[in-house]
């Protein structure tokens, strides 16, 4: 039997692997994709508790939301790489460091 | 442990696991390829929460135009003839541990927690429910959704456009 634990259990996991991959990635689209697993595994956990609540379908509508934010963050994202690929000639994350030097 | 139980969980594992392979694999294809089976794998989970508009949209929306971006910003940020698109790794130790301590304490907190569960509330489809709040209780999240989706789509827009003025 499927209970509201083990859709939690995967969304924890994840979220976890989400949070790995943005702390240890250098490439910069990479990063995107965590934060993308990290979004999903939030979604998965709103879309769980409304089928688990008695207060209808509110967390879908949540869900539907967080989708619409995570497209606009995915666009004006990738127009920052490809900025940043034309001034700086990489994506790695630890070479765009000109505010250091 | 009847069939569907068995079916999620293989569901869960495929998801899991190639969120695993986008995370620790070296190549930019490797990750992003596994990414249209973690989202795949998301959407059949909403499947199994009921969930068959949103499931839907996943499909439509995750992997018809994220992913399709993800794998433009790829190929946009490498010279394309060079074909080993690598990424390269860094602080592994420290973020192994805080994602591995994120994911048991989150596990710990949802198999711990006494829920209120409502137990099998029957399975409806929700397109229509879903319409009705979004153009009456929901109104205004939803146009200022619309909003945020014009204001994304002229910042792309303006950041990436050649500067002729400097």
């Amino acid at each position: 039997m499927i209970t509201l634990h083990h859709y939690l259990l995967v969304s924890a996991a994840l979220f976890s692997l989400g949070i790995m991959g943005v702390l240890t990635r250098k490439n910069a689209v990479n990063v995107l994709m965590g934060i993308e697993l990290i979004l999903n595994s939030a979604n998965i956990n709103l879309v769980a508790f409304s089928r688990y609540s008695s207060n209808g379908i509110d967390g879908q509508i949540f869900a539907i939301i967080v989708i619409v934010v995570a497209a606009s963050e995915v666009a004006v994202a990738l127009a920052m790489v490809l900025t940043m690929y034309r001034l700086l000639k990489t994506v790695n994350l630890d070479q765009a460091d000109t505010l250091k030097r | 442990m009847s069939a569907s139980d068995i079916l999620f969980l293989i569901v869960a594992v495929v998801t899991v696991g190639s969120a695993a392979i986008v995370v620790l694999s070296r190549s930019l294809i490797y990750s992003a390829f596994s990414l249209l089976f973690t989202f795949f794998g998301v959407a059949i989970i909403y499947v199994y929460l009921g969930a068959d508009f949103l499931a839907a949209t996943q499909v439509l929306i995750y992997v018809g135009g994220i992913l399709v971006l993800l794998l433009f910003g790829v190929m946009l940020t490498h010279r394309l003839y060079s074909l080993n698109l690598k990424t390269e790794t860094f602080q592994v130790i420290p973020g192994f541990l805080i994602a591995f301590a994120v994911f048991i304490s989150l596990a710990l907190v949802s198999t711990r927690t006494q829920w209120h569960v409502v137990a099998d509330k029957p399975l409806v489809p929700t397109t229509d429910m879903i319409g009705t709040l979004f153009l009456t209780e929901y109104l205004l999240p939803f146009e200022i959704a619309s909003i945020l989706l014009l204001v994304a789509l002229i910042g792309a827009a303006m950041l990436v456009r050649r500067r002729t003025d400097v």
